[in-house]
């Protein structure tokens, strides 16, 4: 993990109601850098994300459609954001329900553009 | 897929010349790193420029990028170079589809059609074109005209959705992709299961039930739930559609799901 990775990661999970902001090889699923506020299983979190983008990727494919650039898992207790970056990586950030999704999917576009 | 990735950089760094750019620039796009995909096949075709099929990865690679000028200008010079290329074909009927020129569409899906005789997707996207310009024509010359207060369809019945179970199976709706082919199938069959990798992840990451997923996807946006424990459903709408009222509508379509999986019990 380099600085810049950290300063970007770090950003995101500044966010009000981040608990988590990885950078996430979509190949493996293993956690490249990570910004973590609380105990969360970011190995999971990582894993998870990876598998999700690789499911979901056949259905743009079979589509016709661009790759996915967001995915966005809503459950009763928080969130799971996902952008698509640059050479494989993955935005991963898990959150509380009561975040400003907006401002999450921006902060995750905008490191995944840095990041290129 | 990431062993042949590996596999073919190897090869190209050891053999500059050699043509499996063509291989490693199709891999990559299909795991959607399209700029590493775009840069190889482009140095590629600059070395083989009368290699139809690398302008051919390039002219998809644009499309898949949404950027529409570019993927004309490369389908194009495959046409040049071959002009039975059934690809190109394929790709510049999808390009004037999007830009609605349907004429040039049925075009070039003809001459694909005539390459691939047994393509009944073909036989059928063209069919399905041919009606929607009968119909403008129609309203064009004022022979029939519209009932003045037709009843506008509301945006859940006019956004296309699809029902389908665990298993794969399509229950009701339908999806095409953006040339008119009917990808009903292929998606129910594609996405059969994905809610349970869902669930896991809800579960495991101790964020409760996962209720939606919600893509993006260029110009398409997308929103999968779950009815009920054993059916998805998957609604699509262009990005002119906020993530918002996306998921508004999608809530109504779960609720008439779950009227219809009632009366059909």
């Amino acid at each position: 993990m380099n600085n810049r990775e950290q300063e970007v990661l770090d950003g995101v999970s500044r966010i009000t109601g981040v608990r988590s902001a990885l950078l996430v090889s979509s190949d493996d699923g293993l956690v490249v850098a990570e910004s973590t506020l609380d105990d969360q299983a970011t190995e999971a979190a990582a894993a998870f994300a990876a598998r999700l983008v690789q499911r979901l990727g056949v259905l743009t494919r079979t589509l016709h459609t661009p790759p996915m650039s967001v995915l966005l898992m809503q459950a009763t207790g928080g969130q799971l954001f996902i952008a698509t970056g640059a050479e494989g990586l993955l935005l991963v950030a898990v959150t509380t329900n009561d975040v400003n999704i907006g401002e999450v999917r921006l902060a995750l576009l905008d490191a995944a553009g840095r990041l290129n | 897929m990431t062993d042949d990735i590996a596999t073919l950089t190897l090869q190209l760094a050891q053999d500059p010349a050699s043509l499996a750019f063509v291989p490693l620039a199709d891999a990559l796009r299909r795991r959607g790193q399209l700029d590493a995909a775009l840069t190889v096949v482009t140095r590629g075709s600059a070395r083989y420029p009368e290699m139809a099929d690398a302008h051919d990865l390039v002219a998809r690679i644009h499309a898949d990028r949404g950027d529409g000028d570019a993927a004309f200008d490369a389908w194009t010079t495959v046409v040049r170079l071959v002009p039975d290329h059934l690809g190109a074909h394929k790709g510049l009927a999808f390009l004037a589809y999007r830009s609605g020129d349907l004429g040039r569409s049925v075009k070039h899906l003809t001459a694909a059609l005539e390459l691939a005789p047994d393509d009944t997707t073909l036989a059928s996207a063209i069919e399905r074109i041919r009606t929607v310009m009968a119909g403008r024509v129609v309203a064009a010359s004022g022979k029939v005209a519209p009932p003045p207060e037709a009843p506008q369809r509301s945006a859940t019945e006019s956004t296309p959705t699809l029902l389908f179970d665990q298993q794969g199976r399509v229950l009701r709706g339908t999806l095409e992709r953006m040339d008119g082919v009917d990808a009903s199938e292929a998606v129910a069959a594609a996405l059969a299961g994905v809610s349970r990798e869902a669930e896991r992840a809800a579960r495991l990451l101790n964020l409760g039930e996962w209720k939606a997923l919600a893509i993006e996807s260029g110009a398409v946006n997308f929103e999968l739930r779950s009815p009920s424990s054993e059916t998805l459903l998957l609604v699509m709408r262009g990005r002119e559609v906020p993530a918002g009222r996306l998921a508004r509508i999608a809530d109504k379509a779960v609720e008439q799901a779950r009227h219809w999986l009632e009366e059909d019990a």
